[in-house]
């Protein structure tokens, strides 16, 4: 468990700490403010009434909302790692999988490289493991260091 | 005088909110979850508490991207449970401490936490799930309930280090209100669980048990885990624990453990639970007070 002292904390170098997360995109500033349409529309689908007028036409009650068309083409193919690199963040993508009556952990397992089934299964099993998935800096380390070895 | 007895952290897992209230908080699945709270809620039965402050995190409930406090408090007289898409849960409306909680802005502030003040939200499973938890499923909820809600969605969320210390803050607030109440703190969210991206699923046993370790006793080392551990060794979502951390802060030098849980998994998440006494001489009963008595009825 590693400890410091949080006054000692570079605004840089914190940013680029959370960009070293394998498969992992959190939710920084930067992605909020590209995001901010996204996850207001997200929002816009707690109330039943939107909900209707989304399910019945996706496309055209996306068209009445500032999204890019990236943003709206990865919300109807319901990419949601491409709306999470869009800005999207997860609770409020949680209004979509709602309005589709998906469960969460469903929703969540399409981010994955694993089926749903497979996905629960692994749940099941204690979880994905950290060993491996802490650091992109610190995997290509070992991989280039693996290369020298050969 | 008010006086913190106890406080309380576990997982507000929106599943759980479903067991409970769809009945199937005894099956395979959820009933080792739940058996891990009947010490809990016996306990609770013979504590009876006033009112609780409960730490915990909004959703995209009552608060979406327009406003995003980092530290607010509800003083608000009740609050309704959140439509958050499925429709509102049917558990009883969370009645506030208005007195208290304006009383505890008040101080925080001049003990310079610049707290938002919230009179009028809904409430989702981040503050109905652990009132659901440790009290099963009561007419109205057995006490009051001063919201205390943290962003932890968006980065860059409060350190561990200032949490602790507003905890330290609110310890200071509620001892200050003249009313005889017993008061107590609890923290919520995490364990370990990333819901986002490829690396999602992810739990960490290991280091979720070392930080439930880290709440006992007398070190205060947790307070200075910085961001990205949390984010590399618990997962996106893990960040929640440091809500547990105000919750720890609110009960001064020293703790000890009266209870202890944990069980993965929850849907995507790793339960974590504990009850604490803080133990710096107030004279509170350790052993779980009266328990067995209620146990026994």
């Amino acid at each position: 468990m590693i400890t410091e002292d949080p006054k000692h904390q570079d605004i840089h170098e914190y940013l680029a700490e959370m960009e070293d997360i394998p498969g992992t995109r959190v939710f920084t500033a930067a992605r909020a403010r590209v995001g901010y349409h996204i996850n207001q529309f997200a929002m816009s689908l707690m109330n039943a009434e939107n909900r209707a007028k989304f399910k019945a036409d996706e496309r055209a009650y996306m068209d009445e909302w500032p999204l890019t068309e990236d943003q709206k083409q990865a919300l109807l193919a319901r990419d949601y790692n491409r709306c999470l690199d869009l800005g999207g963040n997860v609770y409020f993508l949680s209004k979509l999988f709602s309005t589709d009556g998906i469960p969460f952990a469903e929703a969540v397992s399409t981010m994955t490289d694993m089926k749903f089934p497979e996905y629960r299964e692994m749940m099941m099993q204690g979880g994905r493991s950290p060993e491996g998935v802490r650091s992109i800096k610190a995997n290509e380390a070992a991989a280039a260091a693996k290369k020298e070895d050969r | 005088m008010a006086r913190i007895t106890a406080g309380v952290a576990s997982s507000h897992v929106p599943l759980l909110g479903v067991a409970s209230d769809f009945n199937k908080d005894r099956d395979e699945y959820f009933g080792p979850i739940f058996a891990g709270y009947d010490w809990t809620r016996a306990w609770e039965e013979a504590e009876k508490p006033d009112v609780v402050v409960l730490v915990y995190n909004d959703h995209a409930s009552a608060f979406d991207m327009k406003i995003i406090p980092t530290f607010a408090i509800g003083c608000g007289e009740r609050y309704k449970s959140a439509d958050e898409g499925w429709g509102p849960r049917t558990v009883p409306d969370v009645e506030g401490h208005p007195d208290l909680a304006w009383h505890m802005a008040q101080s925080l502030i001049l003990d310079e936490f610049d707290m938002t003040i919230i009179n009028e939200m809904d409430v989702d499973h981040g503050l109905t799930v652990p009132l659901s938890m440790m009290f099963g499923k009561p007419d109205a909820w057995p006490c009051k309930v001063v919201p205390l809600a943290v962003n932890v969605v968006t980065y860059p969320p409060p350190s561990g280090n200032r949490c602790w210390a507003l905890g330290e803050a609110v310890r200071k607030a509620v001892e200050s209100f003249p009313e005889d109440l017993n008061v107590q703190v609890w923290g919520t969210g995490g364990m370990s669980h990333q819901l986002q991206g490829p690396r999602a699923g992810l739990i960490n046993k290991e280091w979720d048990n070392m930080f439930l370790d880290g709440l006992i006793g007398d070190s205060d080392h947790l307070r200075r885990i910085p961001h990205i551990e949390y984010l590399r060794e618990t997962g996106s979502e893990g960040i929640e624990m440091v809500m547990w951390l105000i919750m720890r802060g609110a009960l001064g030098k020293k703790t000890r453990a009266l209870h202890r849980h944990y069980h993965v998994p929850c849907s995507n998440t790793a339960i974590g639970h504990l009850v604490l006494r803080p133990d710096n001489g107030e004279g509170l009963d350790m052993a779980g007070s009266g328990v067995t008595a209620v146990a026994a009825e």
